[in-house]
């Protein structure tokens, strides 16, 4: 089965996220209201082959801790849709 | 005579000045291609400052991958002296070689600036020939350098003498002041510090020479 995974990376809380803070910052000067808690993280969107959405996610997990994140500091969500 | 390998990847920047600081105290070093599998024959890895693999992902995600550092991990189990630098700190510790992550500033700015460090620990091979106390100018010039880890790590630090080198006055966030750590095996280091760019009067400062002899010393050379 193919499937399109997209994986969502953010900073755990409390990590410094100096293009969050500064979006934060420039969004009231933009005359847009009422936003807090800015983060900002990556994404990672890629195609994989597996036998199920089970393997699929198994494997993504492991490619998340052993190199798309830094465990110390990110963690990731794994989103998969299958592709027909 | 004893020779200290250090290693360029794509975007390494700091080989050149690391390899002359060295030859300038009167040791023996050589680059090495990350592209390599083994080491050759040298006696001590340097993985200095730059932006290996264009930063790309996170700082050292993907030169940890390089063909090279598998013959340093190993060498590190054997107890071969590893120090990385800046960049080659966020390399060793991408590689499991060194405890905690370096998270971007805390002031959100890139700092370029001669620091004062204070040493803690004169147990390790980067700092053997220093004092304990001593206090050295030396620059800093990162993004990433704000040094992080989890409470129980940072009290294995403490409690196993592993926090090498501090700041005083703390310029980017670093959990307890922290500017360099080493490993428990106490041949590994790193720190976001640049010893070779205060290796000579005219830098500003000759105070890093201390810790490029200490590697040297580790080695066996009489310098």
């Amino acid at each position: 089965m193919k499937f399109h995974a997209v994986v969502d990376i953010q900073l755990h809380p409390g990590i410094a996220d100096p293009q969050g803070s500064t979006i934060e910052r420039a969004l009231p000067t933009l005359g847009f209201d009422g936003m807090s808690n800015v983060r900002s993280g990556k994404s990672v969107h890629l195609d994989i082959e597996a036998a199920d959405a089970a393997a699929a996610e198994a494997q993504l997990q492991e490619v998340c801790e052993k190199f798309l994140t830094n465990p110390v500091i990110e963690g990731a969500e794994i989103t998969l849709v299958e592709v027909s | 005579m004893a020779t200290v390998g250090v290693i360029r990847f794509p975007g390494t920047n700091c080989e050149f000045d690391t390899v002359e600081a060295i030859r300038a105290l009167g040791g023996d070093a050589e680059i090495l291609w990350h592209g390599d599998s083994s080491l050759g024959d040298v006696d001590a890895v340097v993985v200095p400052g730059g932006f290996a693999h264009g930063d790309y992902l996170r700082p050292g995600a993907i030169a940890r991958f390089s063909p090279i550092m598998g013959a340093v991990v190993d060498a590190a189990a054997d107890g071969m002296p590893i120090v990385g630098i800046c960049n080659g700190f966020q390399v060793l510790t991408e590689a499991g070689l060194l405890p905690g992550a370096l998270q971007k500033n805390a002031g959100l700015k890139f700092i370029n600036a001669f620091q004062t460090l204070r040493v803690e620990s004169t147990n390790s091979v980067f700092t053997s020939a220093a004092e304990v106390g001593q206090e050295l100018s030396i620059p800093i010039n990162h993004f990433e350098g704000n040094y992080t880890c989890s409470p129980e790590t940072l009290a294995e630090l403490q409690a196993n003498d592993q926090i090498v080198v501090t700041y005083v006055g703390n310029p980017n966030g670093s959990v307890a002041d922290i500017a360099g750590v080493c490993n428990a095996g106490r041949n590994v280091v790193g720190l976001m510090p640049h010893p070779e760019r205060a290796s000579h009067a005219l830098l500003g400062s000759e105070d890093g020479n201390v810790m490029l002899r200490s590697l040297l010393q580790s080695v066996g050379a009489t310098v």
